[in-house]
């Protein structure tokens, strides 16, 4: 709340710093703008620079080091026998105490001593407060005045302008890199412990998937097996199914979208087409599981074949139309990027539509239809909603599609809901399933990439 | 040069003025009609014959009521500023102008006496008789070979591979193209220089045997050398075909052709012997193009 305010004066304050920044480096140049380095609009944002990155500096320190400074003074204004508990007790405490400062239910009785502390927590935090706040709006005016002083018509302000806005720049890019450097450490890292547990080769080459730890030394049938197999089989069968029933029909509409419809048509069937990628995949999911496999199950009944409730082949049916608007538009793209001239030298040497299209144009486009193809695939492989749903839990070695298969993404979904320690082969085995997962799309995503960038340079 | 129409004449449209030019080297009568063709439309020999050719792209009127022959054996220049319409009317002459949604071609174009816009003419044995050659060369990213049998193969014009081989050795040679690339015959056609991929393109033209080739300002892409491998080219294929080329040079037109037409704004205003055309040009607006005061 505090926080917010302190951003609304700070933002208000920026405001009044660019005016005057504005303001001020008209009056140094007399009022002629080519007498200044820079135009003064950039002098007002030079000011803001300086008003507003020094206070912002300081809030995002003073939030980070806050709790752990008050905390530590609060404890070493407690009672000598409290500070000699055991860390986790004093960490209880500790924990009772801000429930109190928040208002929360306090586990125990409130002792006198506790009072005391919730009360000198109160006040450490309302004097860091006030403190932030005067700092803050010190170190913003100080800034106006600052920038303001600094304002001379020879000023670079344009150069240090751009440069901070460079830097920012970098900064945000810096974060999405990072983020996704420490995800696959994370990932990375709890796999590694997994693998001490369970053997790698045991995981990558094993054919039976039980995901099952001993709860207690003695129990019974609890050694767990972690072969990854059925569930790699079943996400491709799923993925198979999904490809077979997404690319026929995505790219087919992507030829009568570029090469056959009118203007009106393409404008229409386009959108909606593109619709089918914004419905959620646990839309699809219920629509997999309620309709779709109870009719295939009542077909296959009616032809006397046995289908189980929950198929692989109702999952990929499903997901393979969720898949294609990715293909179509994929293709699309890549098709309407042939030029026209190729288009004309066939046309010029009486080849039919469809002749240029399957002699010229396919071929023409062909990496980059492989490269959107591929994209769906790593899609399809790393789809989970509509597996969960329809395509069952057991963990069949099979490539029947009309039985229940599971898939990586199902088992880490079910490994990982519900209260779960973090430190059992079980859990784990999740972080070791997601490394591989993220391995193999990774690796089709860059095939793809590069499949696609042939494709550009073909035609640059 | 001194301009004859001077400022209190710029009236085309009015009226048809007989005047003498005071250009030195002809006393011909200038028209300043833009609705009546000047000079013979018609050639001695005639291949193609059109008649009031009218297109319209949408509301747009781009060709407006043109009428000439392509006579055989015979080069025809198409020349005129940007716009005119001169792709226009050389599309519609193979109907290319079909692959373009709201374009309307009306009027008569025909060859062996038959009309090309009738309900009973198809397009594909058309483009092979009537084959064009495109402004950017447009090889198609396969290999060379395969480029120039494209044609052949979806016209079902030869019985086996090796009278494949032959005519494709055949183009080529015609195309002044077989001794650079005879040895490459497997690599793709996009990897050759501007000016082979242009020649490569006219190849793969002559390799259905068409009578009549189409040219769209088939050099502008080109470097002055290949230009002139090009033009040559043109000259020795005029011996076995009939070719319509569009040009906005003005020198390229008077070295490879025997008949020029003028285009304005989608008229034809002038159509005569290039000789003619460029030394005694007898519509007011050719003379002001050529001499270079418009375009
Ligand atoms: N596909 C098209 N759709 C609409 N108008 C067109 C199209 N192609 C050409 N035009 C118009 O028709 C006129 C003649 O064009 P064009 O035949 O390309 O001229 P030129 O080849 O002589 O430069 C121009 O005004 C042009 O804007
Ligand atoms: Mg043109």
């Amino acid at each position: 709340m505090q926080a917010t305010f302190l951003l609304i004066v700070l933002l208000a304050l920026s405001a009044v710093g660019y005016y005057l920044g504005h303001h001020r480096s008209l009056a140094v140049s007399g009022g002629r703008i080519s007498h200044l380095h820079s135009l003064p609009t950039y002098y007002g944002f030079y000011t803001v620079l300086w008003c507003g990155i020094p206070a912002l500096v300081l809030f995002a320190l003073w939030m980070a080091l806050q709790g752990t400074l008050i905390t530590h003074l609060v404890i070493s204004g407690l009672p000598a026998d409290i500070q000699a508990l055991p860390s986790t007790e004093l960490h209880l405490f500790l924990n009772n105490i801000q429930n109190m400062v928040s208002g929360n239910i306090v586990s125990g009785d409130i002792t006198e001593t506790m009072n005391n502390a919730a009360a000198h927590y109160k006040s450490l935090h309302s004097i860091s407060g006030l403190l932030l706040t005067v700092l803050m709006l010190v170190l913003a005016i100080g800034g106006i005045l600052w920038a303001r002083k600094n304002i001379v018509p020879e000023r670079r302000a344009r150069n240090i302008v751009e440069k901070t806005v460079t830097v920012m720049l970098v900064l945000c890019s810096t974060v999405a890199i990072f983020t996704t450097l420490g995800i696959i450490l994370s990932v990375l890292f709890e796999s590694i412990r997994f693998f001490q547990q369970v053997p790698i080769t045991d995981f990558i080459f094993g054919v039976n998937w039980s995901p099952q730890t001993a709860m207690r030394e003695d129990q019974v049938g609890s050694s767990g097996a972690f072969g990854a197999i059925p569930l790699f089989v079943g996400t491709m069968l799923i993925s198979m199914i999904a490809m077979t029933v997404a690319v026929p029909i995505g790219l087919m509409a992507a030829i009568y979208l570029s090469e056959y419809a009118s203007s009106t048509v393409r404008a229409i069937a386009k959108p909606l087409l593109e619709i089918l990628a914004g419905i959620p995949t646990v839309v699809y999911g219920f629509f997999a599981a309620l309709t779709v496999a109870p009719f295939i199950r009542d077909l296959g009944d009616s032809v006397g074949l046995q289908v189980a409730s929950e198929s692989a082949l109702a999952a990929g049916l499903v997901m393979g139309i969720m898949i294609i608007p990715f293909v179509s538009s994929l293709s699309d793209d890549v098709i309407n990027a042939v030029p026209q001239s190729l288009r004309d030298g066939a046309y010029g040497l009486g080849a039919t539509r469809s002749e240029t299209i399957r002699q010229v144009i396919i071929p023409a486009a062909l990496p980059g239809i492989v490269g959107g193809v591929l994209l769906a695939v790593s899609r399809a492989i790393g789809e989970t909603m509509i597996v969960v749903m329809a395509a069952g839990l057991a963990s069949n070695l099979t490539m029947n599609p009309l039985e229940a298969v599971t898939t990586v993404t199902v088992q880490i979904v079910t490994l990982l809901t519900g209260d779960q320690e973090f430190d059992s082969a079980k859990t784990l085995a999740a972080f070791a399933l997601g490394l591989m997962l993220f391995t193999v799309t990774l690796v089709l995503n860059i095939i793809a990439l590069s499949f696609v960038r042939k494709y550009r340079e073909q035609y640059e | 040069m001194d301009n004859v129409a001077t400022a209190e004449h710029t009236d085309f449209e009015e009226n048809t003025i007989a005047h003498t030019s005071d250009m030195g080297h002809s006393t011909a009568t200038v028209s300043r009609d833009v609705r009546k063709t000047v000079g013979d439309i018609e050639a001695e020999n005639p291949r193609m014959i059109c008649r009031g050719v009218n297109v319209h792209y949408g509301d747009k009127h781009a060709i407006k009521d043109v009428s000439v022959d392509l006579g055989k054996n015979e080069v025809l220049a198409m020349i005129g500023p940007s716009g005119c319409g001169k792709s226009t009317f050389l599309r519609c002459l193979n109907r290319m102008n079909d692959t373009i949604d709201d374009c309307h071609v009306t009027g008569s174009i025909s060859i062996d006496e038959q009309d090309i816009y009738d309900k009973s003419m198809d397009v594909v044995p058309l483009r092979a008789q009537v084959g064009m050659v495109f402004q950017k060369p447009n090889p198609f990213p396969k290999s060379i070979y395969d480029n120039i049998a494209y044609g052949p193969r979806i016209h079902g014009l030869v019985e086996d591979k090796e009278e494949l081989d032959h005519l494709v050795e055949g183009s080529l040679r015609k195309a002044g193209l077989w001794a650079e690339v005879s040895d490459r015959l497997a690599q793709p056609g996009t990897g050759l220089s501007g000016g082979q991929q242009q020649r490569l393109c006219i190849a793969r033209t002559i390799a259905v045997s068409p009578e009549v080739i189409l040219m769209d300002e088939p050099c502008s892409a080109l470097d002055p050398i290949a230009t002139a491998k090009v033009e040559e080219l043109i000259d020795e294929l005029r011996e076995n075909y009939t070719i319509a080329i569009v040009t906005h040079s003005m020198q390229q037109a008077a070295r490879v052709s025997q008949r020029t037409a003028y285009f304005h704004l989608g008229d034809l205003i002038e159509v005569g012997s290039t000789e003619q055309i460029f030394n005694m040009p007898r519509h007011q607006l050719t003379e002001d193009y050529i001499t270079g005061r418009f375009g």
